[in-house]
């Protein structure tokens, strides 16, 4: 079972690529579970066709410690498992520590265990690591790949660089390491070569470059994935190639992240300075 | 030797804490609680902080300490504590029914951004607070500061939201005690009723924590400052602060809120600081010092006079807490011993300022407060300069023991003797009983110690 986390800026498309790269995945016939690290608990609408109605810390509340597995996680397209962390509505509580919950929990429940025959278990974790808690999924060895999605745009590479810094941290205590940057386009000027120059850099590839696409938004709209909204569609394919160079990588590597200096040197050679 | 690994060379430390000389914020902040007639204090946490803190208590006083918990679960930290505190406040005046909840914070509420004001108004606005009874609250971490800083929160807490001004002004002085004994309380209202001073003294923990054995258990003892005189205190003409640390904030707060002009004194141990305590009330209250308060420190003036031999020269090292440390050793000054090491977890540039003002007259002396001041290093200090008395709570004895060294309890928590609660160390006579106390542990030892030659049968 690999275990994967996808991390990267707030707005930067990490749920929608998870998702659509899973569905991917699961059409290449591979058993994938979802668990979504956000207290907003969309991570995998898309997948379940809807909200996922109940999360495991609205459970966990309402039940009690009398929680069962089946009533948090549900099967979405092509028997991905999802389930969601959920957490404190905004301005209360600690939603750091509900990931922290939420995880452990879903370990003693067994959710992780080889009765489901799991090839995957994919982790999409709110923007920013803003708190010890949205480390969970990266600690003792939990999540032991990592993908970064990002853009050319300055504030997602600052953000990248930033989380590199965290999985430094744990990839000296724990055995998690970078497998690459998945590049969501936002249609900046020299972006590719930008994105591949700041992958060079940190010592990891850029696994694949995303296009951009206002077909992704008409499927989101219908709460699909685009493979399952149109399979024939071209950037259907783009995140086929997304999954397959995922379930093919062999590139994990400790990132070495930049120092500011550099990154804006990167920005300022690449173009979008000026 | 239960320190045996305590080493005689000091080493600057930056990250390591060995025996603190402090405890948890709550433990201060549900001690000034209890000096609020018919007041429950509630610990919004999990409940092993409220049940640490009620049995130190407890096993300083002897007596039972009762307090309130959010009892908080995995669900409370992720989703916040509010709906425990609600129902809590409900629970607890139904079930209790004090007068009064002081809730205060725990590291827990804290870090996950609980907002006491927030959830205390919540619980106004929607009713849970019955007609004529309050909830008070102060915030309390316990990674910042220590029981003391607490204690300040709390005070501060009951004259920021007890306080009203009505706009005219009462024939009376505030008087906000320092953290003290019930004991030390009780004095300072006899100081007042001997003077003839109105006063209105909070906190007052004093028939609280040292409730008289009726055959009844009173869930509520008779004590404690009630709440119309926290109120009246925004009308009283000034306030006298008995601390630095842990009285002053909250004179700050009634002067900002009620425009209540203060002073701050140290708290009145000793010689000095009682006579400035005495002057101060004095002026402040415009009355006149009877006689019979001359007499009572001239009496403590002669003791120390006939006795001034034995105590000249002795080296003494302390620990505690600021506000009790700084009179004490002005006090060992005017006794003219010498303290020689000073430490006291309590962090604080007011607290060192302070101290290192009375300790112009001992320029010999180490003094260190904050998070590296702990036992250790008082520890350390004392093997490489070995001191004639030791001078602090009961974790002294372990220091006691190992060097042989006399050792006087004092401070809290003294959890293995009695005497803190009943006989006050302020005031004139609280002098006397700690110069009988000092006399007696030195020449306890000389007495032990002396050559069949030397043994004095009068000294």
């Amino acid at each position: 079972m690999r275990k994967v986390a996808i991390y990267g800026k707030g707005g930067i498309g990490k749920s929608t690529t998870t998702q659509n790269t899973v569905a991917g995945l699961a059409e290449m016939g591979k058993k994938v579970m979802v668990v979504g690290c956000d207290p907003k608990a969309d991570s995998t609408r898309l997948l379940l066709g809807g909200l996922q109605q109940k999360t495991v810390l609205d459970t966990l509340r309402e039940e009690g410690e009398e929680v069962e597995l089946e009533d948090i996680i549900k099967e979405g397209y092509k028997m991905t498992r999802c389930t969601e962390s959920g957490g404190p509505e905004p301005g209360v509580g600690c939603a750091g520590r509900g990931i922290i919950t939420s995880v452990n929990l879903l370990e003693q429940l067994g959710a992780y265990d080889e009765e489901w025959d799991l090839d995957y278990v994919f982790y999409d974790v709110l923007g920013d690591v803003v708190c010890g808690g949205f480390a969970m999924p990266i600690r003792d060895g939990k999540a032991e790949e990592i993908y970064i999605v990002c853009s050319g745009e300055m504030m997602a590479m600052y953000a990248a660089n930033n989380i590199c810094k965290g999985i430094l941290k744990y990839a000296d205590a724990g055995g998690v390491r970078l497998g690459g940057l998945i590049c969501n386009s936002r249609k900046v000027d020299n972006e590719r070569e930008m994105i591949e120059e700041l992958a060079r850099k940190i010592g990891t590839q850029m696994i694949h470059f995303v296009p951009r696409d206002n077909f992704v938004q008409r499927a989101e709209i219908n709460r699909k994935t685009v493979i399952d909204y149109d399979p024939t569609h071209p950037q259907a394919d783009q995140y086929r190639a997304l999954a397959n160079k995922i379930d093919q990588n062999d590139m994990f590597v400790i990132p070495k992240p930049l120092e500011i200096e550099e990154l804006e040197t990167l920005l300022i050679d690449f173009g979008i300075a000026n | 030797m239960l320190l045996r690994h305590t080493t005689k060379e000091v080493k600057e430390r930056e990250g390591l804490t060995i025996n603190p000389a402090k405890t948890c914020q709550p433990i201060g902040a549900m001690y000034a609680a209890l000096g609020i007639h018919g007041c429950l204090p509630h610990s919004h946490g999990s409940q092993g902080c409220c049940s640490y803190h009620r049995s130190t208590l407890t096993r300083h006083y002897k007596e039972p300490v009762m307090s309130a918990t959010s009892s908080f679960t995995e669900g409370a930290s992720v989703f916040g504590g509010q709906a425990n505190l609600l129902q809590a406040i409900e629970t607890i005046f139904a079930v209790y029914d004090p007068e009064i909840i002081a809730v205060h914070s725990t590291c827990l509420s804290e870090t996950i951004g609980d907002d006491l004001q927030q959830i205390t108004k919540k619980a106004s606005d929607d009713g849970k607070i019955p007609q004529g009874k309050r909830v008070i609250y102060a915030s309390t971490p316990s990674f910042v500061g220590s029981h003391i800083t607490g204690y300040a929160n709390m005070v501060t807490g009951m004259a920021e939201q007890f306080a009203v001004s009505t706009g005219e002004k009462k024939n009376q002085v505030n008087v906000i005690a320092g953290w003290m004994e019930p004991s030390d309380m009780r004095e300072i209202k006899r100081y007042a009723k001997d003077l003839g001073a109105n006063i209105v003294l909070f906190p007052d923990t004093s028939d609280v924590l040292d409730a008289p054995q009726t055959g009844k258990h009173e869930f509520y003892p008779k004590g404690g400052t009630t709440a119309e005189e926290l109120k009246s205190t925004g009308d009283s003409k000034f306030s006298l602060a008995l601390g630095c640390i842990s009285a002053e904030p909250a004179a700050i707060a009634l002067d900002k809120k009620c425009k209540v002009p203060f002073e701050t004194l140290d708290m009145p141990i000793g010689l000095s600081a009682t006579d400035r305590f005495i002057m101060s009330l004095s002026k402040a209250a415009g009355v006149k010092v009877p006689a019979e308060i001359t007499s009572e420190r001239g009496r403590l003036v002669d003791v120390i006079a006939d006795m001034e031999q034995y105590f000249h020269g002795k080296k003494v090292a302390l620990f505690g807490d600021p506000d009790q440390l700084i009179p004490l050793v002005e006090f060992l000054l005017d006794l003219n011993m010498k303290p020689v090491h000073i430490v006291s977890g309590t962090p604080g540039q007011r607290f060192e300022k302070r101290m290192k003002e009375v300790l112009e007259r001992a320029p010999y002396a180490n003094f260190k407060n904050g998070l590296s001041a702990d036992m250790f290093l008082l520890h350390q200090w004392i093997k490489n300069e070995p001191v004639d008395l030791l001078i602090g709570n009961t974790y002294g004895k372990y220091i006691a023991r190992d060097e042989d060294i006399p050792f006087i309890r004092f401070g809290f928590p003294i959890l293995d003797r009695i005497g803190h609660s009943y006989f006050p160390s302020v005031g004139y006579s609280g002098g006397l009983r700690l110069v009988e106390k000092i006399l007696g542990a030195l020449l306890d030892r000389q007495d032990r110690d002396a050559p069949e030659e030397k043994f004095e049968l009068v000294m």
